[in-house]
């Protein structure tokens, strides 16, 4: 029994009700939240450092045993993501915080009740060893985000909303059918239950209807993660809403779709229930097209929001390899996606508030205007491009090593072309936004600068450097992570406690 | 029974997807709610209509009666409910918030944020 795995979900449920009652004291709300994001992100390292001591945290709620109560369990997947989401939320918070203006949706009341509840359901959807929990989960972090993205009701926040609504709804809907066959064939909703059951239905040859679940799963989180065929919702969506939520999106939304994929094939259907065949040209695929897209527009938060589909690719490469060496290339990817990708967000934000556009052709000139700004967006992109020593040099190599120990070639190629592109999308923004004479001369592009914000930024930026510095040692923890998902059996032990 | 429930659900499911793909928000808004009910009523039927007895042990007795309904599949209906209702909720608002600001609810119509060139030029924001 741990309080310690139910603080991450109850802490932002405080923190978000609080914010609810202090909504009409604008500085209140914001102490209440900068300090629930402060408390959250302390848990995420003591969760961390507890479970590497430990291995596997597990506690079954209100003391029904497993599997017949709720479980929460946080092996150090799970702790890793809680660590991550904690980081980019509070980069997110901070920013939004530390404004020298005022700009309406970082400062509607709903704003900071909506953050927590977001990460409340992330946090949750993490910790659950419970697949309807997962599924409740979801639906608390797709609600908050609904909203988010709405906030502040502009045409075309609407639109964009309109079409991420209805796919979210339809793939929930999925998701729900698939745990109600689940339900039906194995008659228990624990994940290490389920697990157990579905690797007996493979020993039988009677893995079907389970497989029949898992496909339906396989789409939903595919819809929630923007994978191919099912990524067309996010670039259509993720460029509406204000900045600091755009960049949460980008390090918790898509990130939490990855997680439950890989809670899918390791956890809930390990062995060849799914084809890994299948998974690893979806992720190919996912890869090509998020750079083909990326590379097709000119709008800097589209470009991003297209880059995110093709780092998705890499994570799921990494997860259909299936080698403690792929998984744990894959978890490293995820940290260093989170942090990279939000903070290219953030940066673009900060660069076309001053600029006064985020349309590349009419921008330019931020280089002279905001050296310090351009210095850490060199950073990012770097980073997500993947050049040493930053992190995405880290993550891309170990991910491209692993296909090469797999001899999968084509999926190597893949990869590095992928990255090739990667890098002509950053060199060109870096080109347009900053290097370039902006073409309006008359414009004087230091007025819009918020100098305030750089303190996240820079924060960021600084995670990223470290983690790429310290790539060896951070590397060998996701390499005990990897290793724990390969083989449930520990995992299954942990919530069980036995093997049936 | 368990056929007859199954067509209802197949009928309730073709219903749901021939409103998804109608061209104004609002079909489309029913249709996710009928897709909602038709997959409560395949957690319902799947995980089986056989029992007649409430899930309580009788006095006197240690074990449940076999006739005992399984109670998991309501409780998972339940909740599926209140969730459904909230985001059918928030979507008829959306579809509402939708025709407040664009002036219509032509999906086809709902293309700007897809679109190439002028993606933000629809409102009076910083980049039109």
């Amino acid at each position: 029994m741990s309080v310690l795995l139910i603080l991450p979900i109850l802490l932002p449920l405080i923190s978000a009700s609080l914010g609810i009652l202090t909504r009409q004291h604008v500085v209140a709300q914001r102490w209440v939240s900068l300090l629930g994001i402060t408390t959250y992100l302390i848990i995420g390292f003591v969760l961390i450092s507890q479970v590497l001591d430990q291995g596997y945290l597990t506690t079954q709620v209100g003391g029904w045993q497993a599997p017949y109560g709720i479980t929460l369990i946080a092996d150090l997947l799970a702790a890793i993501m809680i660590l991550f989401t904690g980081l980019i939320g509070f980069s997110v918070l901070l920013y939004s915080l530390m404004s020298s203006k005022h700009k309406q949706g970082d400062f509607s009341p709903a704003f900071h009740p909506l953050v927590h509840f977001l990460l409340m359901g992330a946090s949750g959807a993490f910790l659950t060893g419970d697949i309807f929990n997962l599924y409740v989960c979801f639906e608390i972090m797709l609600m908050s985000s609904f909203a988010l993205m709405t906030l502040e009701g502009r045409a075309e926040q609407t639109e964009g909303a309109v079409k991420y609504v209805v796919l979210n709804l339809l793939s929930s809907a999925i998701f729900l059918a698939g745990l109600g066959l689940l339900y039906a064939k194995a008659g228990t909703l624990n994940m290490a239950d389920i697990s157990v059951i579905s690797q007996q239905a493979v020993a039988d040859d009677k893995a079907g209807p389970i497989r029949l679940a898992g496909l339906l799963f396989l789409v939903t989180f595919s819809v929630k993660a923007g994978m191919f065929p099912f990524f067309f919702w996010l670039p259509a969506s993720y460029h509406t809403p204000s900045v600091p939520v755009s960049a949460l999106f980008s390090g918790i939304l898509t990130k939490v779709g990855v997680y439950a994929l890989i809670r899918l094939h390791t956890l809930i259907m390990p062995g060849e229930v799914l084809g890994h065949k299948l998974l690893l040209i979806l992720g190919v695929s996912t890869m090509l097209i998020g750079v083909f897209g990326a590379a097709s527009q000119m709008h800097i938060r589209r470009i991003l929001s297209f880059h995110i589909i093709s780092q998705i690719g890499y994570i799921v490469v990494g997860l259909a390899i299936k080698t403690p060496l792929a998984l744990a290339s894959a978890i490293f990817f995820i940290g260093h996606n989170i942090i990279a990708k939000g903070n290219l967000f953030l940066v673009a934000g900060l660069a076309s508030d001053s600029v006064g556009s985020e349309k590349l052709h009419k921008t330019g000139g931020m280089w002279k205007a905001w050296p310090q700004l351009g210095l850490i967006y060199l950073v990012s992109a770097f980073s997500l491009a993947g050049f040493p020593p930053l992190s995405g040099f880290v993550a891309k190599f170990s991910i491209v090593w692993a296909t090469v120990e797999s001899k999968l070639w084509w999926v190597m190629a893949a990869a590095i072309f992928t990255g090739l592109f990667t890098l002509y999308s950053m060199i060109k923004i870096w080109v347009e936004v900053f290097w370039k004479d902006h073409p309006d001369p008359n414009r004087d592009l230091t007025v819009g600068k918020d100098s305030k914000r750089l303190v996240p930024v820079s924060l960021l930026a600084l995670i990223t450097v470290f983690i790429g510095l310290a790539g060896g040692p951070l590397f060998d923890i996701c390499l005990r992570a990897g290793e724990q998902l390969v083989d449930p059996t520990d995992y299954i032990l942990a919530v069980l406690g036995k093997i049936k | 029974m368990e056929i007859i429930m199954s067509l209802v659900i197949g009928v309730c499911y073709a219903c749901a997807v021939f409103l998804l793909l109608q061209k104004r928000l609002l079909q489309i808004v029913l249709g996710i709610a009928l897709l909602g009910h038709a997959t409560n009523l395949l957690i319902f039927v799947a995980a089986g209509l056989h029992g007649d007895s409430v899930p309580i042990i009788p006095q006197g007795s240690e074990i449940l009666a076999l006739t005992a309904v399984d109670p998991l599949p309501q409780a998972l209906i339940l909740t599926a409910i209140v969730i459904g209702l909230a985001l059918f909720g928030f979507s008829l608002a959306l579809a509402y918030r939708c025709v407040a600001v664009l002036g219509h609810d032509d999906i086809d119509q709902i293309t700007h944020t897809d679109s190439l060139d002028d993606p933000v030029s629809i409102s009076n924001n910083k980049d039109s």
